[in-house]
């Protein structure tokens, strides 16, 4: 599933931006986060205000027409030659690895295909590309990593975060028992088998508590939603945050919130 | 099963999975029967791959298996005309019945009263023990974790460690209750004492019936992996051995046996090798001490051959049955093997059982996986699982008259109002102007966003929806 060599660009002057539909609605600070740390990295950031949705939900319910049309409408929203950052390892996933599948045999396959070779994990685009040296502003705290399944799978991203995290001097991470194991998000899987979803995202909260922390980080809005949406509702000691916000939150001059 | 089953008193109504899994989840001691042995094999496997370049001995696992399958007519062939020139009779089954018939017609013509097995989960598929016993014929299970299992009434948890679903505690009490065996937390003596119970099976039993790994079409080699050594007894002691076994466990040469080997081992129990490796050539021969008389080779297709039409469904026949896939699976382990009521569970199971009893009977299977990878990352043949599980899911709910048929059940779960309602999401996000509108005066309202989000709020708070979205601010930044 994973390249076996991948060849990442040298650093571009401008990048486009491509957000997703859960950090548009419910986590547009990941989003902004994403493209001040971007900024920073003296990249200009394009947003293509015609991004809707990559496909993904109703590609993985078997829906493939309704998730071609959906796709199809994002093909047209990248001209230029610069890369395509995602601020999900789901969705970057998605285009990355599926678009040039659900496009085979179509008009728009060459098309879909060399979509699918711009497009980068952000946090992977920002460690490996922009080559980005943090500068650890916050108080001391402790933190654990959630790399989601398709970060660590298809896109292969897993290393990243750590590495990300390690650069701060003031953050202790801390690692839960196995941190490979899915939390139980699996998009339309968490409402199709709620029995099933619900028994792996409360393993996975008490392994993050367990883990000494009260606060933990992810690559993916799915796997936020889910892990922090358990902890709340059964009141468990543990919030959660995209791993861009909180990158972003501890290494801006203010040094407090993020605006 | 077809629906000419001749014996369907083990038949388990595969579409009750969501209150096997419910009641699954809510059972403490399943749930840490399964959670620390699948923990333990998961580290076991771990460690056997130490130092091994995995993902080359995975691409060239792959490889050999497409390479057979690519091959397949040719290689059954060759498979038949070599077993047949070592004095193996071949015969050919279409579907589980009929090889449940051609077994029983082996025992009739040999007036067998007895037969002891080692495991297969082939004759798992074909209900054989429950057929022959329908027959007068007694068929005891000689590995221990299926003698656990057919003792309790049960059928296999895990393709590898049928029993796996019992700690030592139940298991004891288990022997206690059927064989009068004391009452120990003891492994080795519960071990010795069903050893003492099997041998003197072995000694009396009229025909042995085992399943096969590998067979190696250019020598006619049936190839048998196990621990226990009741395999090897199973294919020597009795007069007559038949071995039972699906269409796709060919290879070509003795060479590939070398890596699907070493692959094999240590995805399963993270054994380096299995304590015993049988390779079967033929009856014994006349200057021979010892060995059957007879050895049968039953080839079945029960399916596998539709599967084989479709070159992306192709893939599910490489599995080699490690049961890696459900050791990784972290909703086999929540939920573990029954749940699934199916003969092979977790995630070779969704993919594979489809096929056998159709998207109708397995509707839920397809659907049973968060789609997490950890089964594709595993697999040492390197099958795509959550690809094929997409797929199927896609067949399922295909309401396309003009696609052809390609999976007994073909659009059995679509609903017109789940159509619907995927029509309509498809036609806002293929609409830029009308997905900014409807998800701008989301935020806006978003004060009437409802607390309960159906089964998503049983157990989470729902997101909360932001006062503007990131095109809203991305807009305001000039971007």
């Amino acid at each position: 599933m994973v390249d076996t060599i991948r060849v990442y660009p040298s650093k571009p002057a401008k990048v486009y931006f491509y957000g997703t539909c859960l950090v548009d609605m419910f986590y547009p600070d990941a989003g902004i986060a994403g493209v001040e740390l971007l900024e920073r990295e003296g990249i200009e950031v394009l947003f293509p205000q015609n991004q809707t949705c990559c496909g993904q939900p109703a590609y993985t319910s078997g829906y493939h027409d309704q998730a071609r049309s959906v796709a199809k409408a994002q093909l047209d929203l990248f001209p230029g030659d610069w890369p395509i950052v995602v601020p999900s390892g789901s969705c970057g996933g998605m285009m990355r690895k599926h678009y040039p599948a659900l496009f085979k045999d179509t008009t728009d396959e060459v098309k879909a295909a060399g979509i699918a070779g711009r497009v980068w994990e952000l946090t992977d685009f920002l460690l490996n590309v922009c080559h980005i040296k943090l500068d650890d502003l916050g108080e001391p705290t402790t933190v654990a990593m959630h790399t989601s399944c398709s970060a660590r799978r298809e896109m292969g991203v897993a290393e990243v975060g750590p590495k990300l995290l390690g650069q701060l001097k003031n953050v202790n991470l801390v690692e839960q028992i196995r941190p490979e194991e899915c939390c139980g998000f699996g998009g339309t899987f968490a409402v199709r088998h709620p029995e099933i979803s619900g028994a792996m995202v409360s393993e996975k909260v008490d392994t993050l508590v367990e883990a000494g922390t009260k606060e933990f980080v992810t690559t993916d809005c799915g796997c936020l939603m889910n892990i922090a949406g358990y902890a709340e509702k059964n009141q468990k000691p543990l919030e959660g945050q995209h791993i861009l916000s909180f990158l972003w939150a501890r290494t801006q001059d203010k040094g407090g919130q993020q605006s | 099963m077809s629906e000419t089953a001749e014996h369907t008193d083990h038949h388990i109504d595969v579409k009750q999975f969501h209150p096997r899994a419910q009641a699954a989840i809510q059972n403490p001691k399943i749930r840490k029967n399964f959670r620390s042995a699948m923990d333990g094999l998961m580290s076991k496997r771990k460690a056997a791959f130490e130092g091994w370049d995995l993902e080359t001995l995975r691409d060239l696992g792959a490889n050999i298996r497409m390479r057979a399958l690519a091959n397949l007519p040719d290689l059954l062939e060759q498979l038949e005309k070599k077993l047949t020139e070592n004095g193996v009779k071949v015969h050919w089954a279409v579907d589980g019945d009929e090889a449940c018939r051609i077994v029983r017609d082996i025992c009739k013509a040999r007036d067998a009263k007895t037969v002891i097995k080692g495991k297969s989960m082939v004759s798992e598929e074909m209900e054989l023990n429950h057929y022959l016993q329908e027959q007068d014929i007694e068929a005891l299970e000689s590995d221990l974790g299926e003698y656990i299992v057919q003792l309790a009434d049960e059928t296999p948890s895990h393709i590898i460690m049928p029993a796996i679903h019992k700690n030592t505690g139940e298991i004891s009490q288990l022997l206690h209750d059927k064989t009068g065996t004391d009452l120990s937390n003891d492994v080795e003596y519960l071990t010795a004492s069903a050893r003492l119970q099997l041998r003197e099976k072995f000694m009396n039993a009229d025909v042995g019936v085992s399943g096969v790994n590998f067979a190696v079409a250019e020598t006619g080699t049936l190839c048998l992996v196990e621990n226990e050594g009741n395999g090897r007894m199973t294919t020597t002691v009795p007069p007559c051995h038949i071995a039972v076994t699906g269409i796709e466990k060919v290879v070509p040469t003795m060479e590939d046996l070398t890596g699907l080997l070493a692959l094999l081992t240590r995805s399963a129990t993270g054994q380096h090798i299995t304590t015993y490796f049988n390779m079967i050539s033929g009856p014994r021969k006349a200057e021979e001490l010892d060995g059957p008389e007879e050895v049968h080779l039953v080839l079945v297709d029960n399916g596998r051959s539709s599967i084989y039409q479709d070159d992306e469904l192709l893939d599910t026949l490489r599995c080699i049955r490690c049961g890696a896939c459900m050791n990784h699976c972290p909703v086999y382990t929540r939920v573990g093997g029954h749940a699934y009521g199916t003969t092979y569970p977790g995630p070779i199971g969704k993919i594979l059982m489809p096929h056998l009893i159709g998207l109708d009977e397995g509707r839920h299977l397809p659907t049973a996986s968060s789609l997490c990878g950890a089964c594709g990352e595993v697999c040492p043949v390197k099958i795509p699982i959550p690809d094929l599980l997409v797929r199927l899911r896609q067949e399922s709910v295909d309401g396309d008259k003009l696609h052809p048929a390609k999976v007994r059940g073909h659009g059995a779960k679509r609903s017109t109002m789940e159509a619907m309602i995927w029509k309509g999401w498809a036609w806002m996000h293929a609409s830029p102007g009308f997905y900014r509108f409807g998800t701008g005066a989301a935020s806006k309202l978003r004060a009437l966003q409802p607390a309960s989000a159906g089964a998503w709020t049983d157990y989470r708070t729902a997101p909360k929806l932001a006062a503007k979205t990131l095109h809203q601010r991305m807009k305001e930044r000039g971007q």
